[in-house]
């Protein structure tokens, strides 16, 4: 029933369930709606006509962290913020990758003093660090890339057990 | 791993209504993480059904401790940080901590300068109104727009890279002029831009000035009086939508801006749409400023070459050895300006934008202080938002276009 | 702005509150007394026509002069194009009068100043921290406050930085 039949033989083509998981996965990473500071800006530049993310399938950013599997942090966090962005984080359903876009989010950027952290990864693990400040919209896209060749070599097992872990 | 903070309810009860305590209305948490406050805001809001109570901002969740560390730096390289304070508007941000520290100093700008100063701050001044312009019909449900006007950014963007190589922090202005003189094809490319814009703009007015969804949407929601206006001390676009004729462009020039022919939009009605009537008509205006400082701009030196506080000229270094020791000495030391404090304002996108400054004769600054418009701005909020609906205030929160990096400093 | 005008405003003032007129390079300075504060900006709204408190803000002396801040405001009249600024003299631990009863404008400019550099402002309807969280120790403005710095992450010390940093699940 269904193309074939219409069709005829259409070969078979083989693959392992972790590449087709993994090819599923990176072809509709949905981001979360989540700006801080002047990255997001960029970031908002990254979605919009010029630079047109959602070449990637990324065109939805989800304002819920509920429903999307990427967060990019762009822009500096503060000591105020970071229980926040914690919270974000772990309302966000796994698999769920981070991106740290901007030198502040990676590493506190010129900010050195009391407000800000020195870099995200104080308080979520971090995938792919952009830099740049802020990264231009292409820098962010080249990030996301990076993202999908690191998430096309992950192994189904490591998620499993990070989740026994926690549990 | 994180301790509960212990607030008593007393300590709180006068932020809501005495109703809130009988549990008659609601109290509902807006933000940090939410797609319409533009950043990091939170907004306590009571709710009797869907009407707004009251509204408790609470901010300071992007503290960057800018004033702190500008202390503890140089007075070249704490020019860095103020152009992460309110990053829709680097440029502006460059422009008033540049005229506090001329004014600390006494250093003299040379005409050339000051022309490209004021075309980058009016470029500025358009591409920051076009950011709020898509993100504020983001909010109300409009989507195309927001593509629509970051395509137009982006050539203003593509101006800054040309002049300063990067698109967004340019630190291009400096205290006693510009970093260097623009390159070759820059007046092209800004009249490029001022040709180009009015028919886009008259685009963006068919879509959204006459459309009823959004007039329905934006007429007479968070209304602002001209006395509350003033009272509470909200400036730029809120301030001449509210009926006060303020420009601090036209009231207190500078960089040249009286020899410039323009007009200060003003509306009466104080309310979202005239906002959005003011903020266009500025657009249309700042291309007015553009034009008229690209025809007249001056040649000569972009640098003012008092020796006390410029480093010495690129050219100079390779051929004179006191100008390359205090090369050396310029960017190791800094500059130490004459003890006493400085207050320069200027008309950023969002009102006044203020640097105080107080030198203690020592080359780092004793105190910065940026006074931030979108953080007076945002203080009026409860003031409009009482009695709104609760979808309206997405509306109102959008109109007031607060930069949350401007508030929280 | 008659550069004029300002200058006989700021002498009446002067006169009338007892303050002291300077100059101090693109602003008049009048030196209030910390009681007076309220009186004096009361004068400058009804008297002189200053409708907005534009900025209130501090500078910390700390070690350097005795009382240790100076709480400045700068006022501006939207009429007359007039700045005028008013320096106050506080010591830690003395409390500032609040003006939010004469420029309502100044309220989170006050609040700021309780939370960065610790001077309250006595009948202020909304006396609560402002931009730092509610539980933070400290406020960072004063110059006794350090800075924070944090070290940045080289090769030779990656290892201890590393070590204090989250660590990813794969």
């Amino acid at each position: 029933m269904g193309l074939e039949h219409k069709l005829g033989d259409l070969g078979i083509v083989t693959t392992t369930l972790e590449q087709a998981v993994n090819w599923g996965r990176t072809r509709s990473m949905w981001p979360a709606l989540f700006g801080l500071a002047c990255c997001a800006i960029e970031m908002m530049a990254a979605q919009a006509s010029h630079y047109d993310m959602s070449r990637f399938g990324m065109e939805l950013m989800r304002a819920s962290p509920r429903q999307s599997d990427l967060m990019i942090v762009a822009g500096r966090v503060s000591r105020k913020m970071a229980p926040v962005v914690r919270r974000l984080y772990d309302q966000m359903p796994e698999p769920k990758w981070v991106i740290a876009m901007g030198d502040c989010a990676s590493c506190g950027g010129v900010f050195n003093n009391y407000a800000i952290l020195q870099g995200v990864d104080e308080i979520i693990p971090v995938d792919v660090y952009v830099s740049g400040c802020p990264p231009r919209p292409e820098a962010l896209i080249h990030g996301v890339l990076t993202l999908y060749e690191k998430v096309r070599g992950e192994k189904l097992t490591d998620w499993a057990m990070a989740e026994e872990e926690t549990a | 791993m994180l301790e509960p903070i212990e607030v008593s309810a007393e300590e709180l009860q006068h932020l809501v209504s005495d109703r809130a305590l009988k549990g008659e209305t609601v109290l509902l948490n807006m933000g940090p993480q939410h797609p319409s406050t533009h950043g990091v805001l939170r907004l306590l809001v009571e709710l009797d059904g869907e009407i707004v109570v009251n509204v408790v901002p609470d901010i300071g969740f992007l503290h960057t401790g800018v004033e702190k560390n500008m202390e503890a730096k140089r007075y070249w390289q704490a020019e860095v940080m103020t152009d992460r304070l309110d990053y829709l508007n680097p440029v502006g941000n460059n422009l008033a901590y540049c005229l506090a520290v001329e004014a600390l100093t006494g250093l003299e700008v040379p005409p050339r300068a000051q022309a490209i100063r004021v075309i980058l701050a009016e470029l500025q001044r358009i591409s920051s109104h076009l950011v709020w312009l898509g993100t504020h019909l983001l909010d109300l449900g409009a989507s195309s727009l927001f593509l629509y006007t970051f395509r137009e950014r982006e050539y203003i963007l593509d101006i800054f890279e040309m002049v300063s190589g990067a698109r967004m922090m340019t630190t291009y202005i400096r205290p006693g002029g510009l970093w260097r003189d623009v390159p070759e094809g820059f007046t092209e490319a800004v009249l490029n831009f001022v040709r180009m814009f009015p028919r886009r703009l008259k685009q963006y007015e068919a879509l959204v000035t006459k459309n009823p969804i959004y007039k329905d949407r934006t007429r007479q929601i968070g209304v602002l009086s001209k006395e509350d206006a003033m009272r509470w001390g909200v400036t730029g676009p809120m301030l001449r939508a509210s009926g006060v004729a303020y420009d601090t462009r036209k009231a207190r020039p500078y960089c040249g801006y009286d020899r410039y022919d323009f007009d200060i939009p003003v509306e009466e009605t104080g309310d979202v749409y005239a906002r959005y009537l003011v903020r266009v008509e500025e657009m249309r205006q700042s291309l007015r400023i553009i034009a008229q400082a690209v025809d007249n701009l001056p040649s000569g030196p972009v640098r003012s070459d008092d020796r006390r506080y410029m480093p010495p000229a690129r050219e100079e270094i390779g051929r004179n050895m006191e100008a390359l020791i205090r090369h050396f000495k310029f960017w190791t030391e800094g500059f130490a300006p004459p003890k006493g404090s400085a207050y320069a304002a200027v008309e950023s996108p969002r009102g006044t934008l203020a640097a105080f400054i107080e030198s203690d004769g020592t080359p780092r600054p004793y105190r910065v202080h940026m006074r931030t418009p979108s953080f007076a701005n945002l203080q009026a909020l409860p003031v409009m938002a009482k009695g709104a609906l609760i979808a309206d205030l997405v509306a109102i929160v959008g109109s007031v276009d607060i930069v949350l990096g401007d508030v929280d400093r | 702005m008659s550069e004029e005008r300002i200058q006989q405003m700021a002498a009446a003032l002067a006169e009338r509150v007892g303050g002291e007129v300077s100059r101090d390079n693109n602003q008049t300075v009048v030196r209030v007394a910390r009681e007076r504060i309220v009186e004096a900006a009361t004068i400058l709204r009804d008297a002189f026509g200053f409708q907005v408190a534009e900025d209130v803000t501090a500078v910390d002396y700390w070690q350097r002069r005795e009382p240790r801040f100076d709480v400045v405001y700068h006022f501006f009249s939207y009429e007359h194009s007039d700045a005028i600024t008013l320096r106050v003299a506080v010591d830690d631990g003395e409390t500032m009068p609040s003006i939010t009863g004469v420029f309502p404008g100044a309220n989170w400019y006050e609040r700021e100043l309780f939370d960065m550099f610790g001077i309250p402002c006595g009948g202020h309807p909304d006396l609560r921290r402002i931009i730092m969280p509610y539980d933070w120790e400290g406020h960072p403005l004063r110059k006794d406050y350090p800075l924070g710095y944090e070290e940045p992450q080289f090769t030779f010390n990656f290892d201890e930085i590393q070590a204090r940093k989250v660590q990813g699940k794969r």
